[in-house]
């Protein structure tokens, strides 16, 4: 192609859908992790509680923090999708996709809050 | 994409909304200071909702993330339709035993 | 003394390169205007189309600082950037020459979407009584006025993206053939729109209906094309 830029490309909602779409890519590659994660219950209580205090580090929580906060922002960058698809066509869309940016926030805020 | 892709990917989608909700829930009571793997297995150890609640969990996330990633492959990586398919059923599948085994091990070890 | 353009303009085809002209700044002018500008002025041989000129007819669509539009409805005191404009043809289509695409690809998928109407009765019936008010006749002529321009194709990624999707245009056609009553084509309609590279691989990013020079909403007929091949699906009328 030979456009040297793509306008459409800063628009919010542009931004959103791509949002989307990296948060659930990072959260399908996440996912395997965590089931082994847990599965190390099967080798003993004891492998898996030396895995949780592993995870007490301060960078460790950070990276779940971050992970809260795409799990939630996929979460209500979907609604935003089934509601696109399904209800009445709405304005203030790019208003839904910034409050649904803010509360996956909030919600990932939270929960460093309360493990720092 | 077609129209059973999607019909898969959302149905899985709605279903997932008030069971991603009550994994953040979880998440927010088992990050609660000091709850050791003890803790937390003294809970699921045994629980048939434990095992109902996140066997469903585990089904229907490696559907939708296999249907997910099938789609990007096939927009953005070289592979075509039928082999971003293909990479799609293997992830997915991974997803489902590691997924089950994760479930066995907090509510049977 | 009047102000000056600098305006860069894509030459060749897929391959080229941008060449920069200098173009006088003129009262109400518009990129139609500095393209004819270029074209007799200074270089015959850059290939352009256009027709009528007033923003009815859709042949003008361009790139303009990287957005597609009618270059004939663009004021250029709109749309230049600190005096520069930078003009290429519509993405996603092959470009034939400097500003013309094939536009083949995109009339190609309108077909592929079944966009034709199937008719459902002959001369010698009765005229089909189709009240304006209708639901399904509002949905149909809220997205009936598409031109064929292609800007909205241009503007989409997943088209960049994915050579098999039919793109906005053509499923808008379809959606509002879908919404006619007299129309009998719509078992292979939502057949075809059902199958890959149909509705389902819109992803919502609304590029096109921000772009849409006749204020159309591709992506809203796109959703209702997605529920009722859904419907139809799940009622079995539709196989993948």
């Amino acid at each position: 192609m030979t456009a040297r830029r793509l306008d459409h490309r800063g628009s919010t909602l542009w931004i959103a859908a791509m949002v989307h779409r990296i948060s659930g890519l990072a959260l399908a590659i996440f996912l395997p992790l965590h089931f082994l994660a847990l599965g190390l219950a099967i080798d003993g209580e004891a492998r898996l509680d030396s895995f949780l205090r592993w995870s007490d580090q301060p960078l460790v929580k950070l990276a779940e923090g971050v992970l809260v906060f795409l799990l939630a922002v996929h979460l209500f960058g979907g609604l935003r999708v089934l509601v696109i698809e399904n209800l009445g066509w709405r304005d203030r869309q790019k208003a839904l996709a910034t409050i649904a940016a803010a509360l996956s926030a909030v919600i990932a805020f939270v929960f460093l809050a309360r493990v720092f | 994409m077609n129209v059973r892709l999607y019909v898969w990917q959302r149905l899985t989608a709605v279903l997932m909304l008030p069971l991603v909700l009550g994994h953040i829930a979880v998440i927010f009571y088992a990050t609660r200071r000091g709850m050791t793997a003890a803790d937390i297995l003294s809970r699921t150890h045994g629980s048939i909702v434990w095992a109902s609640y996140y066997g469903l969990f585990v089904a229907a996330a490696s559907i939708h993330g296999a249907i997910g990633v099938r789609n990007v492959l096939a927009e953005w990586s070289p592979l075509d339709d039928r082999r971003a398919g293909v990479v799609a059923v293997v992830l997915g599948s991974a997803l489902f035993v590691l997924g089950l085994r994760a479930v066995a091990a907090v509510v049977l070890w | 003394m009047t102000s000056q353009l600098s305006v860069s303009v894509w030459r060749g085809a897929k391959e080229g390169r941008y060449e920069t002209y200098v173009v006088p700044q003129r009262q109400s002018q518009t990129v139609l205007d500095v393209v004819t500008f270029v074209q007799r002025n200074i270089d015959p041989t850059l290939s352009y189309r256009f027709a009528c000129r007033v923003g009815v007819c859709g042949s003008c669509a361009m790139t303009v600082n990287g957005r597609p539009r009618w270059t004939c409805r663009s004021h250029v005191a709109k749309v230049a950037r600190r005096g520069r404009l930078e003009i290429g043809p519509l993405e996603n289509l092959p470009v034939i020459k400097d500003l013309t695409t094939d536009m083949q690809p995109f009339f190609e998928k309108w077909q592929q979407a079944k966009g034709t109407f199937a008719p459902s009765r002959t001369r010698y019936d009765d005229i089909a009584q189709i009240r304006p008010d209708s639901p399904a006749r509002a949905a149909a002529d809220a997205a009936i006025e598409c031109i064929n321009c292609g800007v909205c194709y241009a503007a989409c990624d997943t088209v960049r993206w994915s050579s098999q999707y039919l793109g906005p245009a053509a499923l808008t056609r379809a959606w509002t053939l879908a919404n006619d009553e007299r129309d009998a084509g719509n078992a292979a309609r939502l057949q075809a729109v059902g199958a890959a590279g149909g509705c389902h691989a819109c992803h919502s990013h609304q590029s096109c209906q921000e772009v849409c020079p006749q204020a159309l909403n591709p992506t809203a007929a796109i959703a209702g094309l997605k529920r009722r091949t859904a419907a139809a699906y799940l009622k079995g009328e539709i196989k993948t």
